[in-house]
């Protein structure tokens, strides 16, 4: 779809901007305009090839670009002013950088000889935002334009991937330049490592092969590393009949229908997929990164397991969890060698003990850790997202969510077959992520069903965004789980501050019907339990923009949860159970 | 079930190259990192040792190749075996980091710092000092009718120790460049 640009030619550096943007194949920019970008906009304007989405705020564009980027395996591409428009982005920034998405967002400078004057707009961009990006840059200089732009599409690509940002001053836009075509082979010097050491794998298969209890952990980097590293993946459990768990990252990289499939694991994960990883005796990490709400308590993590981890990035290695086995290298490489490895061997694992192993597993399963008090007056908000998997699970579906309860029950209760379905902010837990995240989806996707599971406090902090909907007829779902609550922080209080709700309920709302209805789209609400698959199937077939406000429960409690400084094996399954008391050690974490 | 028997440090490559994980007792580190000389590269490297909570004793930084347009920056920090893994594997990763080397590990080396001090004294004092300096091979580059100004070159160590002789004699300011280090020898 990249149309030919010609090399060599001196242009301005606006349109420097837009023929490196049109030769790395961009056809969709996320953006806002402002004094800063103006000549950049000018080439915008006169052009076909790539299409402009007006956002309504830019934090809206970054998380619309990284909705784009996960949904796709494409960069994500966010153009925003000096100033106040680059400031707006930094909390998209940090949520990309925190979930290694790849986004390429260029901001506009006041002129070069106005830097460090206090001018009008002026920020501190590239200072504002080293921590927040995986580098960043800014072009005092029209011949390299070109060249810094095609090396930060690079930059967020290759290796572990993440926000990169091109901050470009408007003189630098102005002023004429040479363009610098794409290179096929970048001869730049960032290039990670990928293959794997074959010593140490052979070491991770001795171990795999040995093990009797064992368990797969995968994550993000899964769904990263591109579609083969899943389909390797799944190759892997079925030779092996090894249990996968994922992380909130990794969900669909492994098919939910699969036979070995455990559930998510971690703080709000199943009882099987947590004692399972306690238990073990052979970890295999894939493309994870040992985070806090995986671990729980570092100390009694797993004790009795040789842990093995794979990763593209040598810094998670060892950071939180020290493991027998560390091996840097790209996903899809290195199980590709493993595979080969293992076979070449004879496949050979503990068969028999392997099927003691899952009869553990299934005792575990039979607790039915997701069970719930359903409801005939009210509807429960896990009711709601099994009805809403329900009816939409077979569809060409992707799912965005906000942050909070809603969230943990859409991962609990939402099953995906593939990599690339479900876009959640995880590291960063960004409120306001999922609506912007499903516009990006959307614009992507335009044939399929989007929906945002979403809670009404978070999906208050980007709803300017309906306007964008309605500008580009997108027809996304606003699946809104209402519990008038701030649900996760009001869950907290009731666990850990002695019922003292301070501040964590959602007064002054809007209705969200006439709301919708403000906007020109539709708006349903759902009070009853009975009403809802009516409810829901009525938003599936709406073709435009939905906002559902689901009246929920307002005090239902997310299990299970390993509570803060607890360890997997002492999780809590709900909330009257005697144990249920969280230690002052570890109200401290976050 | 067998033991699983790696060597640590199997692979410079590898991630496997801890030493002993289990010690938790801070040690001291002198790393040298060679980075493009770009702009922001210095705020980079200090804005992940600020960020993430680890200790600067001591930075230099200076263009070390100017047709390359490499700096070599000299960074002396302390931390257990596995924090230090963790600032080796974050420098590694940013971008315009050419090359991290741990010169604690990789055999030996050399460290040197150059100070300035400037002593006040008079009377059996002011010999005093001239005597001291010139035990520790120093150099007197400026001197007025009440005041010395002495140049040392040498470790860090030999640094402090001059230092602290000095105090009681007059000692009222000194500057000190940091540490310069290179791997002894031919290898790297
Ligand atoms: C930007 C931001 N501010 C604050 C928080 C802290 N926080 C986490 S969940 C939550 C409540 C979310 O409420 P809602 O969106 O209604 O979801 P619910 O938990 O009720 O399902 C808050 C305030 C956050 N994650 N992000
Ligand atoms: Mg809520």
């Amino acid at each position: 779809m990249s149309k030919e640009v010609n090399p060599q030619k001196i242009t301005s550096g606006a349109e420097i901007v837009v023929n490196a943007l049109i030769d790395q194949g961009v056809d969709t920019i996320f953006g806002y305009p402002g004094g800063a970008v103006l000549p950049i906009y000018d080439e915008i304007f006169k052009q076909t090839t790539i299409k402009h989405v007006l956002v309504r705020h830019e934090q809206g564009a970054v998380h619309a670009a990284e909705g784009y980027a996960r949904s796709t395996g494409r960069p994500g591409v966010v153009l925003v002013t000096s100033g106040p428009g680059a400031t707006n982005a930094v909390t998209g920034l940090t949520d990309a950088l925190m979930d290694s998405i790849p986004i390429v967002v260029l901001t506009g400078q006041v002129p070069t000889f106005m830097i460090g004057n206090d001018a009008f707009q002026e920020a501190d961009t590239v200072g504002i935002t080293r921590p927040c990006t995986k580098h960043n840059w800014l072009v005092k200089d029209t011949d390299i334009l070109a060249e810094i732009i095609h090396e930060a599409f690079h930059v967020s690509m290759t290796g572990r991937p993440g926000p990169v940002l091109v901050d470009i001053p408007k003189d630098v836009q102005f002023a004429a330049g040479k363009y610098q075509k794409r290179k096929k082979h970048p001869n730049n010097r960032y290039a990670p490592q990928t293959v794997p050491s074959d010593q140490l794998l052979l070491r991770a298969v001795e171990a795999f092969e040995n093990s009797k209890k064992p368990i797969l952990y995968t994550g993000g980097g899964v769904v990263n590393s591109g579609d083969q590293a899943s389909n390797l993946i799944r190759k892997l459990i079925a030779e092996s009949n090894f249990p996968i768990t994922s992380t909130l990252m990794g969900l669909g990289c492994y098919p939910a229908s699969g036979k070995n499939w455990l559930g998510m694991l971690g703080m709000h994960g199943t009882y099987e997929a947590n004692m399972a990883m306690h238990d073990c005796d052979f970890m295999f990490c894939i493309g994870a990164r040992f985070d806090d709400r995986i671990t729980g308590k570092t100390d009694e993590f797993s004790p009795n397991s040789i842990k093995v981890h794979i990763d593209i990035d040598p810094s998670s290695i060892n950071k939180n969890i020290l493991v027998d086995i560390g091996i840097i290298g790209d996903i899809e490489v290195s199980i590709e060698k493993f595979l080969k490895l293992w076979k070449d061997r004879g496949s050979k694992r503990n068969t028999k003990e392997l099927k003691s192993w899952w009869k553990e597993i299934e005792n575990w399963k039979e607790i039915d850790c997701l069970n719930f008090n359903n409801s005939t007056k009210v509807i429960k908000p896990q009711y709601a997202l099994q009805t809403l998997e329900k009816l939409t699970k077979k569809m060409d579906r992707y799912v965005t969510t906000e942050v909070g309860q809603h969230q943990m029950w859409a991962a609990q209760f939402m099953g995906f077959e593939e990599p690339r379905r479900w876009m959640t902010s995880g590291g960063l837990g960004t409120m306001g992520y999922g609506f912007p995240a499903s516009i990006g989806v959307q614009i992507a996707h335009p044939k399929s069903l989007v929906i945002n599971v979403a809670g009404e406090a978070s999906w208050l902090m980007n709803m300017q965004e309906l306007g964008t909907t309605v500008q580009y007829k997108l027809p996304v779902k606003q699946f809104i789980i209402n519990n008038q609550r701030l649900g996760m922080v009001r869950q907290w209080q009731e666990l850990l501050h002695g019922g003292r709700y301070s501040h964590s309920w959602s007064d002054a709302l809007p209705d969200f019907v006439k709301l919708a209805e403000a906007y020109g789209i539709k708006g349903i609400r759902c009070e009853k339990p009975d009403e809802l698959e009516e409810s829901i199937m009525e938003m599936i077939q709406y073709d435009g923009p939905v906002i559902f406000d689901c009246v929920v429960e307002k005090h239902e409690n997310c299990f299970p949860m390993i509570p803060s400084g607890k360890a997997h094996n002492e999780m809590i399954l709900e909330a009257n159970q005697p144990e249920n008391k969280i230690e002052k050690s570890g109200a401290v974490l976050v | 079930m067998q033991k699983l028997s790696l060597k640590k440090g199997v692979s410079r490559k590898s991630a496997y190259n801890l030493r002993d994980p289990k010690n938790d007792k801070p040690e001291r580190h002198t790393l040298a990192i060679l980075v493009d000389n770009e702009s922001g590269v210095l705020a980079r490297v200090i804005g992940l040792f600020s960020g993430r909570g680890y200790n600067i004793d001591s930075l230099t930084v200076a263009e070390v190749d100017h047709t390359g347009n490499l700096s070599r920056i000299t960074i002396v920090t302390s931390g257990t075996p596995s924090v230090i893994e963790q600032i080796k594997a974050q420098l590694s990763r940013m971008i315009p980091v050419h090359d991290v080397h741990d010169l604690t590990v990789e055999g030996k080396s050399v460290e040197r710092e150059l100070a300035l001090f400037k002593v006040f004294a008079k009377g059996e004092k002011r010999v005093e000092s001239l005597r001291l300096a010139d035990v520790f091979r120093a150099k007197v580059v400026d001197s007025t009718l009440a005041s010395f100004t002495f140049e040392l070159t040498g470790t860090p160590e030999k640094i402090d120790a001059f230092a602290d002789l000095m105090v009681p004699l007059g000692l009222k300011e000194i500057a000190r460049t940091g540490v310069a280090a290179l791997a002894r020898g031919g290898g790297n």
